[in-house]
């Protein structure tokens, strides 16, 4: 095939109603114009994913025994042992509130998420959304967000105020990624769809009719109308993967239909669903649908059945056991969401890919609102990351950061995927000071 | 009032106008009072897209989909929608429901209701095609289109029926393009000079039209309200009545009405209101679905069906139910109906002497702010503070010693007047919430799903308690005297105006708003007076442009024009 023949000509001349049954052979223009990351022999494209566990760990649990190289896991985190060599733990980290009110189980939530607080309701896009910019502005999915205990929450913000919602349920995660609009990048025979062709140039023709609203708005609602244009793009670029003969990927397989579910607050929920969301996001990742996802453990409602108290109440009202010397109700919480975490991880490294797993290629962050919930401290955090995105970081160290903003965590992690930023946060939790050691 | 000079002379006299405009903006606000707040643009929240369609389409298009979540902003989501955009996931729901919408209005069976002209399903016919789109496209854009803009609506289903080889699904995209079009989903303010205030801005007729109609009905205006915009109507004192009257009167003042108690009681939290079913089996799904309709029907009762005191809504004895919550209520529904036809919901007055009566006792209030395994005073007092008597509780401080609480919770035998006794005994814990436990403490007779218990623990429940000096025995005490208290009353008129408005009141808009309650006592707490002296205020229809616009033309851009191709007072038939 010529290669000057560009996707848009291509898709031109079938608009143009010439050619709607044609099955397109492999090109090499519409690879490009994908991400070359899928051309055969280059290495896979790296994924980003966030975890976010409200209500932490309990002190004295969880710091390794040693700093550098070659720790150990302490006891609450042991359950991630089989990924020690990959991880990294950072201690003595702190959220600064610069004089504004501590709103509990919040504040600490937004600085770690978006380096600062909000004012009033315009807040700052959270991390994740610049290093999708970079990793992943042309997949079929931007990001994905998953709640996990139910509820539409999500830590996902975008400029111009656009939230990213979660989706609370694996069925209906499954029909949004695999449903109907998935297009097999291995099948046999590829046909470009001829509605989606309608649908593609009608929106081409509409283009400079919505685009006439920015010449009349202020400063404020150009900036939401930016991000629904940026919201529009994606669609087109939904449209315009279905429409392309996609690339061979190797390792995409597509997953068994999720099963309907019940979206929940008891652990039995949390458990069978994270385990679904967790196969999910890993054949959506090895399927290049997308390369950033955002988990929210959403622990604030989380209760065992029959439980009068949710993990929340007992971390204020359960006392400390005399002779384990913590609260031990609330550390069977601490247990069961790490083992959630260790759960999640496993399905993403269960999934091969070539030599390695879907995790390989992934850095995890995990982040928490308070260094102790009981009493609400937002210092001494724990803050963790797992997998080197394919040698992005460098792992197996515990770091110590005392007092430093937590910021210098996610200024890392955003280094790392090649947002080009040198400094995050605002005010004191703004940092120009990244993990270096972490660094590749 | 607009009609006549052709639409780029107008445009020209627009733009040159503006400088002067906005200097004159920028004196009038150095002097105090009646300043108007700044003009928003806001998002269609889910409810209003569903109502646009089904008022628009027919109210049997499946929108096959959902919306986003809201945001809350000053306690309201129609508040919140103006600082609010579409994410990605959002755009895709947006589109996807957009093609539904499209597909089944041009179906074989709906699309001889919305199309008077037949043409062969593969060819294009061009002066069909924009007939509709130009019915279509006034009522959706709330306003009639450019030239420019139906023309590329014209085109886009001229392309789209030749790419599809279909002439339906060629008009449909194009139609589903304007139900994702920004102009569709977020609601723009047009901004005039008020010919009335030197410097002043004011709404143009059309922006007028939605102003109002949200507010009413919580959709975009109807076919007749388009055409008083047209035709001046809606910018003279006695047109402006004449609509009101017209649309007080419509069957979908209820709908306006619903809108706003399940925006302003946060009923949208029903979404994901869920109990243990262990703790709770009579709590379901169906049970909680049925007590939010329980409480608005209660309500629509009063302030709709009866036109009686709004303060009612606190007091009554008068409810609805259906067999379902009868078994939550502890009383015998049965479904029963004229000709055999049996109504889930049957009107139930309980006793004088029971401790049910208005909205605070029932299922939608109690289930509704408690945890999912146990009652919750200091959240239900929060709830009564913030959502029906616009108090802000502050937020607890971040170094809690609970140290205290954990001793009486350990306990786990005593009654939630007990345990929460220890709050007064924390000096920084005591300030707020001797202002919410009290008040949720009358509420403890209704444990955390809503049903009534005679005893906590096995400890009877006292259920006294104290409002702002007020002192009661028990719940319907305290309902009293939240019905009596100035907050409650004052607290509908400023959500009203907020929700009208899309954001709070300004300070320049405070003397309207005192008007508003003044009037609103004078004339016995009729919201439906009250909805309509708002719907005929000025205020509601002047507005200055945002602050945070920029130094070019800021927010408005001044005209909307009546196309004069476009003179149809059709609305598209049903």
């Amino acid at each position: 095939m010529k290669s000057s023949l560009t996707r848009r000509s291509m898709l031109r001349g079938m608009l143009g109603g010439t050619a709607v049954s044609l099955a397109l052979p492999f090109l090499d223009c519409f690879l490009n114009e994908r991400g070359t990351a899928l051309a055969s022999g280059a290495p896979l494209p790296p994924v980003f994913g966030s975890w976010f566990q409200n209500l932490s760990l309990n002190p004295g649990r969880w710091k390794p025994d040693r700093v550098g190289a070659g720790f150990q896991n302490n006891v609450e985190l042991k359950v991630l042992d089989p990924f020690r060599e990959r991880m990294n733990v950072i201690s003595g980290c702190k959220y600064f509130l610069d004089g504004r009110p501590l709103e509990t189980h919040v504040s600490g939530v937004q600085i770690a998420t978006m380096g600062s607080l909000p004012f009033g309701t315009t807040s700052d896009p959270s991390l994740d959304t610049f290093i999708a910019e970079v990793i992943g502005p042309r997949t079929r999915f931007r990001s994905v967000e998953i709640a996990l205990s139910g509820g539409r929450q999500s830590l996902s913000r975008g400029k111009g105020g656009v939230i990213n919602p979660s989706e609370p349920s694996p069925a209906a995660l499954y029909a949004r990624l695999f449903g109907a609009d998935f297009r097999d990048p291995n099948a046999a025979n590829f046909t470009p769809d001829a509605h989606d062709m309608a649908r593609r140039s009608v929106l081409s023709a509409l283009t400079d009719e919505r685009r006439q609203i920015m010449a009349q708005v202020g400063a404020a609602d150009r900036a939401r109308l930016d991000a629904y244009f940026t919201s529009v793009r994606q669609v087109e670029q939904q449209l315009d993967i279905a429409l392309t003969a996609p690339a061979p990927i190797e390792s995409c397989r597509k997953p068994e239909l999720a099963p309907q579910d019940e979206p929940g607050k008891t652990v039995g929920a949390v458990e069978k669903n994270n385990k679904l969301f967790a196969q999910l996001m890993a054949h959506a990742i090895a399927c290049d649908q997308t390369r950033v996802f955002n988990v929210n453990f959403g622990t604030q409602g989380l209760r065992t059945p029959g439980g009068i108290r949710d993990w929340h109440s007992l971390t204020h009202e359960e006392p400390i056991d005399p002779q384990l010397g913590y609260q031990k109700d609330v550390t069977w919480f601490i247990n069961f969401a790490t083992g959630t975490f260790a759960q999640f991880l496993h399905e993403l490294d269960g999934y091969r890919e070539g030599a390695g797993s879907v995790l390989d290629r992934a850095v995890v962050l995990w982040q928490t609102d308070h260094g102790y919930a009981r009493t609400h401290t937002m210092d001494d955090l724990p803050i963790l990351t797992i997998g080197s995105a394919a040698g992005r970081l460098k792992t197996g160290m515990h770091i110590v950061a005392s007092g430093d903003p937590s910021a210098r965590v996610g200024l890392t992690v955003q280094q790392a995927m090649g947002v080009s930023i040198n400094s995050w946060g605002r005010l004191s939790n703004k940092t120009s000071k990244p993990l270096t050691e972490l660094l590749a | 009032m607009m009609i006549g000079p052709p639409r780029k002379w107008l445009l020209a006299i627009a733009f040159i106008g503006l400088g002067a405009v906005v200097a004159g903006v920028v004196l009038e606000s150095r002097r105090p009072g009646n300043v108007p707040g700044r003009a928003v643009t806001r998002l269609l929240t889910a409810d209003q897209y569903r109502n646009i369609v089904a008022d628009v389409f027919g109210d049997d298009i499946d929108l096959g989909g959902r919306l986003e979540p809201d945001l809350r902003a000053d306690g309201l989501l129609a508040v919140g929608a103006t600082q609010v955009s579409i994410a990605p996931a959002g755009m895709e729901q947006y589109d996807a429901m957009a093609r539904a919408v499209a597909n089944q209005i041009l179906d074989a069976n709906h699309r001889t209701a919305v199309m008077p002209c037949r043409p062969a399903a593969a060819v294009f016919d061009e002066p069909c095609a924009r007939g509709f789109l130009h019915k279509v496209g006034r009522l959706l854009y709330r306003r009639p289109l450019t030239q420019s803009e139906l023309d590329a609506y014209v085109k886009a289903a001229q392309i789209g029926t030749q790419a599809s080889g279909s002439f339906y699904d060629g008009v449909g995209l194009s139609v589903a393009g304007m139900l994702s079009s920004p102009k569709f989903l977020f609601r723009e303010e047009i901004l005039e000079p008020d010919p009335d205030h030197k410097g002043r801005l004011q709404l143009d007729a059309y922006s007028r039209a939605s102003q109002l109609s949200f507010f009413l009905w919580n959709s975009a205006p109807d076919g007749l309200l388009l055409d008083a915009a047209a035709n001046g109507e809606l910018n003279s004192k006695r047109g402006l009545a004449h609509q009101v009257d017209r649309m007080m009167t419509s069957p979908r003042l209820e709908e306006g009405m619903r809108a706003f108690f399940v925006d302003d009681f946060r009923f949208d939290e029903f979404e994901t209101l869920a109990k243990d079913a262990m703790l709770f089996p009579k709590f379901s799904a169906t049970v909680a679905a049925e007590a939010r309709e329980q409480t608005l029907r209660t309500i629509l009762d009063v302030v709709l069906t009866r036109d009686a005191d709004y303060r009612e809504i606190f007091t009554t004895k008068r409810t609805f139910l259906t067999p379902e919550l009868g078994s939550v209520y502890q009383v015998p529904i049965f479904a029963a109906g004229p000709n055999g036809a049996p109504d889930e919901w049957q009107p139930y007055e309980f006793a004088k002497s029971d401790p049910r009566g208005g909205i605070l006792t029932q299922v939608a209030f109690t289930a509704l702010h408690s945890p999912a395994g146990r009652s919750s005073p200091t959240i239900r007092g929060k709830a009564l503070r913030e959502i029906m008597l616009c108090q802000t509780v502050p937020s607890p401080p971040g170094d809690v010693d609970f140290s205290k609480f954990e001793l009486a919770s350990a306990r786990g035998d005593s009654t939630a007047r007990v345990r929460l006794s220890v709050h007064a005994t924390v000096p920084t814990c005591a300030g707020c919430h001797k202002i919410m436990d009290p008040l949720g403490l009358s509420l403890e007779h209704f444990d955390g799903a809503g049903e009534f218990r005679a005893a906590d623990h096995g400890a009877p429940i006292d259920a006294s308690g104290t409002l702002d000096n007020v002192s009661y025995a028990d719940s319907s005490g305290l309902a009293q005297a939240v019905a009596q208290n100035p907050a409650a009353s004052s607290c509908l008129v400023e959500r009203l105006t907020a929700r009208a408005l899309g954001r709070a009141p300004s300070s320049g808009e405070r003397l309207w708003l005192t008007q508003l309650k003044k009037s609103f006592a004078s004339d016995g707490y009729r919201m439906k007076k009250l909805m309509r002296d708002i719907a005929g205020s000025d205020a509601l229809y002047r507005a200055s442009t945002p602050t945070e616009s920029s130094g070019r033309s800021g927010a408005f851009a001044t005209v909307a024009i009546p196309d004069p191709l476009l003179t149809s007072n059709q609305e598209l038939s049903k």
